[in-house]
């Protein structure tokens, strides 16, 4: 069979294969040892099967590739309407990838009902698979709300001790935020009569949807409230921390890896995708709370005793530069902030995997009771070590890249945006070190350290991948951005012409209707001031 | 003389009618001490023959009685729906009065008695014989809510039910009285015709006292101060029963009333009994430990949401085409939900505080599994029925330019998903209380449940079907 015929089913075999597995493992015994084998086996075989994706896509093209558009139900007009372009591909990838070392790391630490957390597992995956695939705004609300309850129990069922609490709390702020966002695509139904992405975009573009614009900027907020609680962006953030604490490792990984990325995926596809003339308006504030995020989060991950705690905010610190980068509106900007979201889930992966096998040994997070490590566990230490640098932007290795992007293009935006956020990477320097140095040199403090076991061959399976993978980003950027760049300057192409187009009419608006549109005026000439900036 | 086929309109109700005289027949020829479960059957049988006399009646549309009732593809929704909940509730009572030791096989005649009444009030167009139907189904419900004779609190719902419901009655009534007096008829018809010549001062004060007394069959805010109590001492099953069937015919009622008399001014009251029940059923049930009360807030709850579908006037078949199916959803999945808990509750209604639940994930995987199913829907997460159903009524306000009322809606929904997620983290994420293991799932209430689950289910992933079927027959009310 030739491969490339796959091309149309391959996406709905790639979300679905996860979801059949957990359909199977419902009807097998309660052996743990065959569950996790069919397990690891399924999210292997889905990884392998999405390989298929870059083999086969085609680098050139900006718009959607591997699309599938059949109608799902009638009234109202819902499609399964799926497809990958530059900015999804590799996100699909990403959520592959990191899925097998969720199942090898949980693979000692999940002892008590393995048949559920294996087929919660499993369920998420395809719902995050399917959050990167959607181009029907229906199918996409759906598969995002889809995400939150597995990962919602498996905090709540195998996490540590305050899981509850951790687990509602995550549920809440989530559920809360994406109500706002199902209003937004509720009224964009109701004017179009259509959930397809590519068709409202289509509308939007050609001018036959007009959205006044102070529903405009409802909708534009609608969307926005979703997805920054999904980031977080400051002050947004604080179900974060406790559901990172709480989690079992495998879901800090998928938390944090994954589900994070979510957010920032939504805001460049829908928020600069629908409404790129309100996201060029508002980008100073967004970028404010960005930069907020950045110093904040890293100033905080400093003062953590707890080590989950301390890379949950740096999380916080990292996706900040992702959202300075998107509204950035620039190539490079845009171009930095996708690959920080791939590097992040690589390397934030890897450092709660890193941190699991400590828990596993040891059954605490608190970063006093080691020290020294590097002695009974020089393996682990240096793959510790490897990720840290990758963590701290190092050249030669991914977290470099991004960070370097984004912080070119918000210097071309704006020279004092680029100024404050470069103090963050060496804040993540000073938290990142001092970490290392406080967990791994030294004297061993505590008595039982001398004792533990250094990484054994399973957990040296998970980590070789993932620090490689952190190697080749650093080393070959381009392999990653060349599908990525034909998708982010197709995004910044229709806003610019979008700013362009929607200009004008604003202004013969101001004719029109002089009170109403009184804001409107108001914000044109500083976004004029904005593009003279440049 | 009356023509034949007037009797095909009535077919339904004429079974369900013979069969609860059956049933009451049969009840003295059994002996003290059997579990009545063979009258469960007879009466099983009878839904399920009524089931089939409503397709038959289906073929044969128009009026009857001289203008008494209507058969249109409404009624025949209404009625599929409410016999359905019957049936649901009859198979799951096999179980229950067993285990509750309540042997008086009446209980089945007045469910079936009840389902007669439930189906004339979704197909009468004259109000007299609308209160008349609404009166068959209440009286049969006062009756059941007080079946646990053993438990004062059984009473006490039952008691409460009576006063209060013979009350709202009272207030529907008085209605009727002034809306004939407005406009010289009591038939939905005329009433619309005179109606469209004017609209005298009369006929406003008769909507709001109709309105009164249909609120509080629906369990409406503010008229909705009764139901934690009644919900909370009736039988489970009872409950499951009067959460769904009335409601839906009362629903039903509303519907016809108000769209089709083309009745004048309600718009703002609707708003406010719409946004009420939603906000006080949502924050009443956050803090209830009793299983049966938090449903009893979370179907004042969803009362509101329906309500949000009347208000989308501007559109009229999306907003009635979306509570029918609101309707059908909520009864799915609450009749679920309160299989399980009458399931679990065994001998004495012991188990039925929240914390009870504490473990069940491990104690009984399948059946947190389908409550689970359930509670999801409730919430309204997708591929349930549950889902489409809110989606469906939000999406009509939204296209009606209810802007604030769909921002209300959906903020508590987002809000009620914390007292539903309460009960999913005791079932799953706390160890469980007693060893005790929890009583298989009998056959009839395991047929009941996986009913619920599937339709649930298929509501929440082809919702077409029943969609369109809702749309057309909205066609025929609002012309």
């Amino acid at each position: 069979m030739n491969a490339a015929s796959l091309n149309p089913m391959i996406l709905t075999l790639v979300t679905f294969l996860p979801a059949l597995g957990a359909v199977l493992l419902m009807l097998f015994p309660r052996r743990a040892r065959d569950i996790r084998w069919f397990a690891l086996g399924i999210s292997i075989a889905t990884f392998v099967l999405s390989l298929h994706l870059p083999w086969h896509f085609v680098n050139g093209h900006p718009g959607f590739q591997f699309q599938v558009d059949r109608q799902w139900i009638t009234t109202p007009n819902i499609h399964y309407h799926i497809g990958v372009d530059g900015i999804s591909l590799w996100l699909v990838v990403l959520t592959t990838f990191l899925t097998p070392f969720c199942v090898l790391i949980s693979w000692k630490s999940v002892n008590d009902r393995v048949k559920e957390f294996f087929i919660l597992l499993l369920l998420l995956e395809t719902a995050m698979i399917g959050v990167f695939i959607a181009l029907d705004l229906f199918l996409f609300y759906f598969f995002w709300e889809a995400t939150l309850i597995p990962m919602a129990l498996i905090i709540g069922m195998f996490g540590h001790e305050r899981r509850i609490y951790a687990a509602v709390k995550f549920f809440l702020y989530t559920m809360v935020a994406s109500v706002f966002m199902l209003i937004a695509i509720i009224w964009l139904y109701a004017h179009t009569g259509s959930f397809d992405f590519v068709v409202i975009q289509g509308m939007l573009a050609s001018g036959q949807l007009v959205i006044p614009a102070h529903i405009a900027q409802w909708l534009f907020l609608g969307f926005f409230i979703a997805f920054a609680v999904k980031v977080p962006l400051f002050p947004l953030h604080t179900w974060l921390p406790d559901a990172h604490v709480e989690a079992p490792a495998a879901g800090s990984v998928l938390l944090a890896g994954v589900l994070l990325k979510m957010g920032t995926y939504g805001l460049l596809r829908f928020n600069l995708g629908l409404f790129p003339e309100l996201a060029r308006r508002n980008a100073p504030w967004i970028i404010v709370l960005a930069i907020i995020g950045i110093i904040y989060g890293a100033l905080v991950a400093m003062v953590q005793p707890n080590l989950k705690k301390l890379i949950a905010y740096s999380s916080v610190s990292h996706l900040g530069f992702v959202v300075l980068g998107i509204f950035s509106f620039t190539q490079a900007g845009l171009n930095g902030a996708m690959f920080i979201m791939l590097s992040h889930g690589v390397t934030t992966g890897a450092l709660f995997l890193l941190a699991g096998m400590l828990y596993e040994r040891r059954h605490t997070y608190d970063i006093t009771e080691y020290g020294g490590l590097a002695t009974p566990m020089p393996i682990y230490a240096s793959f510790f070590l490897i990720i840290t640098l990758a963590s701290i932007g190092l050249p030669l290795l991914n977290g470099f890249i991004g960070e370097y992007l984004v912080l070119t293009g918000s210097f071309q935006a704006r020279a004092r945006w680029g100024i404050l956020a470069a103090s963050g990477v060496i804040w993540s320097a000073c938290y990142m070190l001092w970490l290392y140095q406080r967990v791994f040199y030294g004297e061993v403090k505590r008595e039982v350290n001398n004792t533990l076991a250094d990484v054994n061959a399973r957990e040296r399976t998970c980590l070789w991948p993932l620090a490689a993978a952190a190697l080749i980003m650093g080393v070959l950027p381009m392999v990653w951005l060349r599908p990525v760049e034909p998708a982010v300057s197709r995004v910044l192409a229709f806003s610019t012409a979008q700013v362009q187009s929607a200009a004008p009419s604003t202004m013969s608006n101001v004719n029109a209707a002089a009170p109403v549109a009184a804001p409107v005026a108001a914000a044109v000439p500083t976004h004029t001031e904005q593009e003279n900036g440049r | 003389m009356i023509p034949s086929g007037d009797y095909i309109r009535i077919l339904p109700e004429i079974v369900l009618s013979i069969f609860g005289m059956l049933v009451m027949v049969i009840d003295p020829l059994l002996g003290e001490n059997d579990d009545r479960k063979s009258i469960g059957v007879v009466s099983a049988i009878g839904a399920l023959l009524a089931l089939g006399a409503t397709f038959i009646m289906a073929g044969h549309p128009g009026e009857a009685f001289y203008n008494i009732l209507r058969v249109d593809d409404f009624a025949v929704f209404f009625h599929v729906v409410v016999i359905l909940i019957a049936l649901a509730c009859i198979l799951m009572s096999f179980e229950y009065l067993k285990v509750q030791e309540i042997r008086q096989g009446e209980y089945y005649g007045l469910i079936l008695f009840g389902t007669v009444g439930m189906c004339l009030m979704s197909s009468a167009i004259e109000l007299v014989m609308l209160f008349v139907a609404i009166e068959i189904s209440s009286i049969s419900t006062y009756i059941l809510a007080g079946f646990r004779r053993r438990a004062a609190e059984s009473a006490e719902s039952s008691l409460k039910y009576f006063l209060l419901g013979s009350f709202a009655t009272a207030f529907f009534l008085y209605g009727i009285a002034l809306m004939y007096g407005a406009t010289g008829s009591t038939n939905v018809d005329a009433i619309a015709a005179a109606l469209r010549q004017g609209t005298p001062v009369m006929a406003y004060l008769a909507i709001a006292l109709m309105m009164v007394g249909l609120g509080f069959k629906v369990a409406a805010a503010p008229f909705q101060v009764w139901t934690p109590d009644v919900y909370e001492g009736a039988p489970a099953p009872v409950v499951a029963l009067m959460s769904t069937g009335p409601k839906a015919a009362a629903f039903a009622v509303l519907l016809r009333v108000l769209f089709g008399t083309a009745a004048p001014g309600w718009f703002w009251a609707v708003w406010i009994a719409a946004a009420l029940s939603m906000t006080i059923g949502n924050f009443g049930a956050l803090v209830q430990t009793n299983v049966k009360r938090m449903l009893a807030y979370s179907s004042i709850a969803h009362a509101g949401y329906l309500l949000v579908a009347f208000i989308a006037v501007r559109n009229m078949e999306q907003g009635v085409s979306a509570a029918m199916f609101y309707t059908a959803a909520y009864a799915a999945m609450n009749v679920g939900a309160f299989a399980v808990v009458s399931h679990f509750a065994s001998a004495g209604e012991k188990y039925v505080s929240i914390e009870d639940y504490a473990g069940l994930g491990r104690r009984s995987p399948v059946l947190a599994a389908v409550l689970t199913v359930f509670l999801l829907s409730l919430i309204g997460i997708p591929i349930t029925g549950g889902f489409f159903a809110k989606f469906y009524v939000f999406r009509a306000a939204v296209s009606s330019n209810l802007i604030w009322l769909t921002v209300i809606g959906l903020v508590n929904s987002a809000i009620g998903s914390y007292y539903y997620l309460r009960l999913l983290v005791m079932m799953y994420m706390k160890e469980p209380q007693s060893e005790e293991s929890v009583p298989s799932v009998p056959f009839a209430a395991g047929f009941a449940m996986a009913g619920c689950v599937v339709a649930t289910l298929y509501l929440g992933v082809f919702p077409n079907r029943v969609l369109q079927f809702a749309i057309e027959s909205a066609r025929t009310l609002v012309h």
